[in-house]
């Protein structure tokens, strides 16, 4: 029952690849072998978008100071958890209900994780995966969503309130929103496509992070007597590391969102995937060049990533030279977009919504005017539907926190540092570090 | 005795080190400070946005020395970490009461 929904998914790949291979097998030809293959690319998938979470543990600890270097790393290593565990129990049945009961817009499928009598055989997927690769799969893209939020917030967060909103957010909202589309919801059938998650997954995690910084404000001293103040990161080699770890993992957050191991489209997407990332770093380096005077390395490391969030909407149905263009003129928004927020005020220490919400949004819009398949009409839409339902609802879970737990640290730890204050402990213990 | 301070560019550091060992002094102790002149400070740029450093990172270096020695460990410092650019720091000569080795407990020109 349950793979009615996850087939559509399949579907429109596998018709894709119909047109774009000739000689595809079709589902019924599907070898035990095949099977095999396909799930074991999809498992790989599946550990190289674990490996992400490392690589935005890495750069939100590199654009940060260093006196709060151990929550960033609390913040990364809980949502992990948060996210794989509620995944489990509501997450993945929110988002891939048997039926929806509320219109197109929701359904739940209920508690736990079950793959039935045949979720393990090639009947469940066309042979493409188990239930279980399935499942983790998806589990390792909802906890991405939430950790978007992580970088964005940091430096003055509560922790117990970040987990609290990390909690309702990728348990609830998170997989609702992905029903829409992912689940066979209402704007997959009006023809909405987000291949890999510009939208899904960066933009919901994107508006997550705005809601965040409107609700907490900058941090202290950012904005002076209408100033500019920047607050340097302790580590570029950290942030440097932390980039490539998540270019990396693109391969298989794009590579894996083909739900197969087709030779043509894996390999389309790896080249248009990496190709946009390059992209993005030029894009950003002649921006960043051209505007600032000198050449900034942490907007060229935001330009790579937001010409993979930019690429990750239609990697599988764009030309390759579409897919340089793509990612050029991300790495160009991106740098703008970190300059433009920061005259607005809006302290974002990482660049999370420059990066996922705004490169998401370009992504998602390029679809519709790079392939002739899609609707940019539909694709507005879509973005639009999504920046509604995410927005208000981190809005409102944050808002609701900070009236009654309340939503961040005194100034007295926020000087001090979130290490010391929230945690007792220091990040570099035997170190000397200047505090600010 | 004399206490010779300098505050000097952290890249002369191995320069002056030179001089002085040629001039014959037997030892030195160095610290990373930060501060500012006349030269004042610089500005850096992070994600867009213009800051000043107020406080440049230099060296500082203290050593005691025989009152005959004070001109020639003064030129040594003074010729070795000169570039001739705004920046390359002073020299303080300061009295010194009293000189102990704690080892020996040796005391004046002794334990130097």
């Amino acid at each position: 029952m349950k793979n009615v929904s996850r087939q559509s998914r399949f579907l429109l790949p596998a018709v894709l690849a119909l047109v774009l291979v000739p000689q595809v097998v079709s589902a019924q030809d599907v070898s035990t072998e095949m099977f095999t293959v396909n799930n074991t690319w999809m498992l790989v998938a599946t550990f190289l978008v674990f490996i992400m979470h490392l690589g935005f543990a890495c750069l939100e600890s590199g654009l940060t100071q260093a006196k709060n270097t151990v929550n960033i790393l609390f913040k990364n290593t809980g949502v992990v958890a948060i996210g794989l565990l509620t995944y489990a129990i509501c997450g993945f049945n929110l988002m891939y209900p048997e039926d929806f009961s509320i219109g197109q817009y929701f359904g739940f499928a209920g508690m736990g994780i079950d793959p039935g009598v045949d979720g393990n055989t090639i009947a469940y997927a066309d042979g493409a995966y188990t239930y279980w690769t399935d499942f983790i799969f998806q589990a390792m893209f909802a906890a991405t969503a939430a950790t978007i939020v992580s970088g964005a917030v940091a430096e003055r967060v509560k922790l117990g309130s970040f987990l609290l909103f990390t909690t309702i957010y990728v348990a609830i909202i998170y997989p609702i929103a992905g029903s829409w589309k992912w689940g066979g919801g209402w704007l997959d059938q009006m023809g909405f496509y987000d291949f890999a998650g510009s939208t899904l997954v960066h933009s919901v995690g994107g508006w997550g992070a705005l809601a965040g910084i409107i609700v907490l404000g900058p941090r202290l001293g950012k904005y002076v007597n209408d100033q500019i103040k920047p607050i340097a990161g302790h580590s570029m080699p950290l942030a440097t590391i932390g980039v490539f770890l998540l270019w990396l993992g693109w391969f298989g957050f794009n590579g894996g969102s083909v739900l197969s191991a087709d030779p043509e489209l894996v390999s389309l997407v790896f080249v248009t995937t990496s190709l946009a990332a390059a992209a993005g770093v030029i894009g950003a380096m002649a921006t960043s060049w051209m505007t600032q005077h000198k050449p900034d390395l942490s907007m060229v490391l935001n330009g790579s990533l937001a010409g993979l969030v930019g690429i990750t909407a239609g990697a599988d149905v764009v030309s390759v030279l579409s897919a340089i263009i793509i990612g050029l003129i991300a790495g160009a928004i991106v740098v703008v977009s970190v300059l433009a927020i920061d005259r607005a005020k809006l302290d974002d220490p990482v660049g999370a919504v420059s990066v996922h919400l705004v490169c998401g949004i370009w992504g998602t819009l390029a679809v519709g005017i790079f392939s002739a398949d899609f609707s940019f009409v539909t694709q507005l839409i879509g973005v639009l539907a999504y920046g509604v339902f995410s927005f208000v609802s981190a809005f409102a879970i944050f808002a609701v926190i900070k009236a009654t737990i309340g939503v961040r640290v005194s100034e007295e730890e926020e000087r001090m540092g979130l290490d010391v204050a929230e945690h007792g402990m220091e990040s570099y213990g035997g170190f000397q570090i200047s505090h600010r | 005795m004399k206490l010779i301070t300098a505050i000097i560019k952290p890249h002369m550091l191995d320069d002056v080190r030179d001089a002085l060992a040629k001039a014959s002094i037997q030892g030195l102790t160095v610290t990373e400070v930060r501060g500012f002149g006349r030269q004042k400070g610089h500005t850096e740029t992070y994600r867009g946005a213009e800051y000043s450093v107020d406080f440049v990172p230099k060296i500082k270096i203290d050593l005691v020395v025989d009152d005959e020695q004070v001109d020639g460990a003064v030129t040594a410092i003074n010729d070795s970490a000169r570039t001739g650019e705004i920046g390359d720091g002073k020299i303080f000569v300061s009295d010194i009461a009293q000189a102990i080795r704690i080892r020996t407990g040796e005391a004046g020109s002794a334990a130097l």
